[in-house]
């Protein structure tokens, strides 16, 4: 099986390619069947991929070269996929999910003029994901990351008609841009350091020629780690994450919640052969992860529009894996990253639904009771809810209690309380935002005459609307309803130890290696009671202020109003950024180009416009005017190089 | 009395050689060419350059010199030959249908471009500093007048003076350097100068001459700060003149920098090395710097064609195998990459009324999709942005650098070509994010165009995903 390993990145690349090239003169139920069965198929491959890699047990762990890509003298990338227990569960998470989000898009994207643009592009993501999990060397991982960036670039900006999404879709290229120089540093270095790029090579000559701590090791992995914070949106490189709402749900849930912000966790967790040996830089990605994990949590309390509420959290979720990763717990940080995939997937495509139900409303403020009009979006959602919460024996409170118990068990015990005290606001956002959207009193008017058309770019509408809300077509719930079964039951594959088996722990042997001696049944207990208590006390507390007393949130707001002000502007760090760096930036751009191109030259003639105006008049005038303008600048230039070439 | 028989060998010279005769052809054939039929003249000239590509496939290996020394045919000036033809065959088939609707297409035109070709392929294979400048003189005197060929168009003939000025002063310069290196020692062939500086220690004469020889070079790659021609020359030229300058002529002026320096002139690499790093450092720099704030897409590519000169450069700094190959495999990406920008631009323009300005992309996208989508590919190549065939050049160049001790280099190499990322991205965001500008409807693409795009498009894509072939040819290039 391991020869068609090739198919599963080549078949979405090949849905792309056709549609982007014929998708206008093709009908759309043949774009539909191409972008959908292409990433079906690529799904059913990489089934079989991960089933020869769980069969093949410890030995798991397959080098597939493609062809030579660049030889140098001694030195040569190949195009190389490599297949071992971590990338082949990546591949699942990738095909999988992507294939049920495909799906959904096709109903969702129905009514949209640029039906064959979406496809081409979502299929392209899956792609360059695809080329980001398998690579076996770090040039091609950078080259999978770029596309990556790309993709995430060209969706966000896919209604680009509205100047927001076309604003936000710079800004996630610009802020992830920042992250990717320090990527491709790192990539330099590792090959400076080691004179190869193969994660083969590296992972085995590093531990052979460098101490623990050894300074370079460390400057390779933050210099990595800076590519994870702006992919993955951790501080302080996350402000382009809440902005990329702007696309279309179904890229929300794909590239903004499933699988492409988790690549820096991916990237942390492939490369742990270095960060094991950097102590110094495996604490600064768990500090990191933590603080970002309380911090965007902390936004998240106050959010109205329920998509920002879900990117929030996703930021905070990221950390939480980076926590698992940065505490050495990087089997741990992979398992909630799936289980993540799962909820928070089903969690944005459930948003999306009332987006489609609502007219493109995404305001909770304008929400509220659709409980009984949109059944499987309410209970799919519910489940969803639950396992963010860390809910007892739903998949996202093993995941979570995991990374928490394993940061405790660490000696991390600070880092450990913001993670359980994140935990606890999680529980509370998520189910503020399930009442005020499902529960509560209905903001909106019923509608009897007409039945809503559905769009999804968000409208505001102002004052009190009227809508006829309904279920979404079959295309659309049911892979919600997949998805919500993957979110209640994929916990049981990494249980802790007092409850039973830890299937995942197993099979990631081959890469990360045994597991750690078992946690104490005793504390293995506490902590686990103390995650399910915040969990609980978060959803009571909801459920006390949106549903019980709905005066409680609106006092407490006017009571403390300033830190509600903070939360609610998301601690200004967007203002902060523009007058810090943007504008600077732009005006030494301005400053240099000035300078350097319009007083020098320029200056000497008054510009080509003005020249032209003055030909008739003064032809030898402006020839002999900028051609000796330039020629003595080339005199002085002449001048310094001779001078510096005799004087050395 | 023996009777000295000229080392004549016209087999090494059969490129140049064929491009000259079809160019003489061209010239006549003008006369008898009814109006309507010039573009017969345009397929002449490629038949003559594909003749003359072929001339050099046959010359592959054979590592021969000549005419006592004065010209190689070894695989790198080989390989340069075959860029330059490559780029002027590419350029003739843009500039078709481009001169017949500017109403400029006159049999000349083509025969000023083979003429400068054969100075090219000259320059590219001498290995005697006078016959460097005999290239360098043949390549740029068509060049000025073209550059000019819109006669009726103010701007053009401006570019066209200015450039001839400048180009002036720049080539004094240069021949002043090869009056002092001669004097220094003693000969103007690079395999004797190397021998002489292995065993002499260096003069301030002589320190004098290779700097005006650098600043010579310096000027016809467009290095800063020497680079002030080229966004008015550019802008003002002819598009399809432009395009062609803009590749060919760097692929020949940096043959005879890489083998003027790094052959003839090791022992001095100390110093011109650092005085390089500096120049290539400014230019990457100020060229990036300078195009994110163009909002007209000629200027933009001409301040983009200085940057790829300080890209280029870094491989010089170098001074390694790797550093040769590397630059040739750049400047063959960088030569398919360019065209297909330029043609793209070409193809969207209508009739004898140009698209220069970045807003008037917009919408591009919606009407001519496949055009657009080369024009991003392209933009995409030149910022460098995996797979394509600039990403796999700058790794070589950056790979090249690290290798031997210049990382800092590589590391502004890389800084730069992210900043670089958002100008190239300017247009791209306008054909695909704008609602469509007035005045798309019913403009054809030319077939002719349409050709030169995809095989440049294709090139592009194939240099970046199975480069393994063309990495292997520029290994072989090794200068003699």
């Amino acid at each position: 099986m391991i020869n068609y390993l090739w198919l599963v990145p080549a078949l979405p690349l090949a849905g792309a390619a056709i549609n982007a090239i014929f998708s206008r003169k093709m009908p759309r139920w043949l774009v539909s069947v191409l972008g959908v069965g292409s990433v079906g198929l690529s799904f059913l491959v990489a089934l079989a991929e991960f089933f020869t890699v769980l069969g093949a047990g410890a030995q798991g762990v397959f080098n597939v070269s493609i062809y030579s890509w660049i030889p140098v003298g001694n030195f040569k990338i190949d195009v190389a996929f490599l297949l071992d227990p971590l990338s082949a569960l990546m591949l699942l998470g990738v095909t999988g999910v992507g294939f049920l989000i495909h799906v959904y898009s096709t109903g969702y994207m129905a009514e949209d003029e640029s039906y064959g643009r979406f496809f081409t592009y979502l299929n392209l993501f899956v792609f360059s994901m695809l080329i980001l999990v398998l690579g076996s060397n770090y040039l091609l991982m950078y080259v999978g990351w770029a596309l990556v960036g790309l993709c995430s670039y060209l969706l966000i900006s896919f209604w680009f008609t509205r100047p927001a999404a076309a604003a936000a879709g710079k800004k996630a290229f610009i802020t992830t841009r920042i992250g990717d120089f320090g990527f491709g540093l790192g990539v330099i270095l590792i090959f400076v350091t080691f004179g190869s790029l193969n994660f083969a090579d590296v992972f085995a000559r590093a531990p052979q020629m460098f101490q623990l701590g050894a300074p370079i090791i460390t400057t390779i992995t933050l210099l990595l780690f800076a590519g994870a914070v702006g992919k993955s949106a951790q501080l302080p490189l996350y402000v382009w994450l809440p902005d990329a709402m702007e696309g279309p749900t179904p890229v929300s849930a794909l590239i903004h919640a499933a699988t492409m912000v988790t690549a820096g966790v991916y990237m942390v967790a492939r490369s742990h052969v270095l960060f094991s040996l950097a102590p110094f830089s495996s604490e600064v990605v768990a500090v990191i992860g933590a603080v970002t994990a309380l911090f965007a949590a902390t936004i998240a309390l106050t959010q109205m529009d329920l998509k920002r509420v879900l990117a929030y959290s996703t930021i905070s979720q990221l950390g939480y894996m980076f926590l698992g990763v940065g505490v050495a717990a990087y089997g741990a940080g992979i398992f909630h990253l799936m289980t993540h995939a799962f909820f928070k997937a089903l969690l944005f495509l459930a948003a999306g639904s009332v987006m489609h139900a609502m007219n493109g409303v995404i305001d909770m403020r304008q929400l509220g009771g659709l409980r009984s009009k949109m059944r499987w979006t309410y209970i799919t959602f519910f489940a969803a809810a639950l396992a963010i919460s860390g809910f007892p024996l739903f998949s996202g409170f093993f995941s979570k209690d995991e990374i928490l118990a394993q940061a405790f068990e660490s000696g991390h015990i600070i880092l450990w309380a913001i993670g359980l005290l994140t935990a606890g606001l999680t529980a509370f956002y998520i189910f503020r935002a399930f009442f005020l959207t499902f529960h509560t009193q209905a903001r909106w008017t019923e509608d009897e005459g007409r039945k809503t058309e559905s769009r999804h770019s968000p409208s505001s509408v102002v004052g009190h609307p009227s809508f006829h809300p309904h279920e979404s077509p079959a295309s659309m719930t049911v892979p919600l309803a997949i998805l919500a079964v993957l979110a209640v039951v994929a916990g049981f594959v990494g249980m802790p130890s007092v409850m039973g088996p830890n299937f995942l722990e197993g099979f990631f042997a081959p890469v990360f290696g045994e597991a750690a001696a078992a946690i104490p049944a005793g504390t293995e207990w506490m902590l686990i009671g103390a995650s399910v208590a915040v969990g609980l006390i978060g959803i009571g507390v909801a459920y006390w202020f949106y549903i019980a007393s709905p005066e409680i949130p609106v006092n407490l707001a006017a009571q403390f109003k300033g830190i509600y002000t903070l939360l609610w502007n998301k601690y200004y760090v967007d203002e902060f950024y523009s007058a810090v760096f943007v504008e600077p930036g732009r005006r030494l751009a301005m400053f240099l180009w000035q300078v350097i191109d319009v007083q020098v030259i320029d200056g000497f003639a008054n510009g080509l416009g003005r020249a032209m105006a003055s030909f008739s008049g003064a032809l030898r005038g402006w020839q002999t005017g900028y051609a000796r303008a330039y020629a003595l600048l080339m005199l002085v230039g002449t001048v310094i190089v001779i001078g510096w070439l005799m004087l050395r | 009395m023996p009777i000295l028989v000229p080392d004549i060998n016209l087999r090494i010279i059969a490129p140049a050689l064929i491009v000259t005769v079809t160019a003489i052809v061209v010239l006549l054939g003008e006369l008898v060419t009814p109006a309507e039929r010039k573009r017969w003249l345009g397929y002449l000239s490629i038949a003559g350059l594909v003749v003359a590509a072929f001339a050099a496939f046959s010359l592959w290996g054979a590592n021969a010199s000549g005419f006592s020394g004065m010209v190689v045919a070894d695989n790198f000036g080989l390989f340069l030959t075959l860029t330059i033809a490559l780029s002027a065959a590419l350029s003739i088939l843009l500039s078709i249908p481009f001169i017949h609707a500017h109403e400029i297409d006159q049999g000349e035109y083509y025969v000023l471009l083979l003429a400068s070709v054969a100075g090219m392929i000259v320059m590219a294979t001498a290995t005697d500093l006078i016959v460097i400048f005999l290239g360098l003189e043949l390549l740029s005197l068509p060049l000025y007048i073209l550059a000019a060929f819109q006669r009726e168009d103010t701007r053009s003939l401006e570019a066209g003076i200015k450039y001839f000025l400048l180009g002036a002063f720049s080539s004094a310069f240069f021949l002043y350097g090869i009056a002092l290196v001669f004097g220094a020692t003693g000969t103007t062939n690079l395999a004797k100068i190397a021998a002489s500086l292995a065993q002499s220690a260096g003069s301030p004469m002589l320190s004098i001459g290779v700097g005006l020889l650098m600043v010579g070079f310096a000027f016809k790659v467009a290095l800063v700060p020497f680079h002030w021609w080229t966004p008015d020359v550019y802008d003002g030229a002819p598009t399809t003149v432009t395009a062609f300058m803009s590749v060919a002529v760097k692929a020949a002026a940096f043959g005879a920098f890489f083998r003027t320096f790094q052959f003839a002139l090791p022992a001095l690499a100390l110093d011109w090395r650092a005085v390089a790093a500096v120049l290539a450092v400014l230019t990457m720099t100020l060229g990036n710097v300078a195009a994110l704030l163009q909002s007209n897409v000629k200027r933009m590519l001409a301040y983009s064609s200085i940057a790829h000169a300080g890209y280029i450069l870094i491989a010089l700094v170098a001074m390694s195998a790797n550093g040769l190959s590397s630059a040739l495999f750049y400047l063959l990406a960088y030569t398919v990459t360019n065209l297909g920008a330029f043609g793209a631009v070409i193809a969207l323009s209508d009739g004898a009324r140009e698209r220069l300005e970045i807003k008037d992309f917009a919408g591009a996208a919606r009407e001519h999709p496949l055009v657009a989508l080369a024009l991003t590919i392209c933009l995409l190549s030149l910022a460098g942005f995996p797979p394509f065939a600039g990403f796999v050049g700058k790794f070589l160049i950056f790979g090249a650098a690290v290798e031997t001790g210049w990382a800092w280099l590589a590391v502004i190499g890389v800084l730069n070509s992210l900043v670089s990322v958002y100008f190239y991205l300017r247009p791209v965001v306008q054909m695909y994010m704008s609602e469509p500008a007035e005045g798309w409807s019913g403009i054809r693409v030319a077939p002719l165009v349409a050709l030169a795009l995809l095989i440049a498009v294709i090139s592009v894509i194939a240099l970046g995903v199975f480069p393994a072939p063309a990495i292997a040819l520029a290994a072989g290039g090794l200068i003699r």
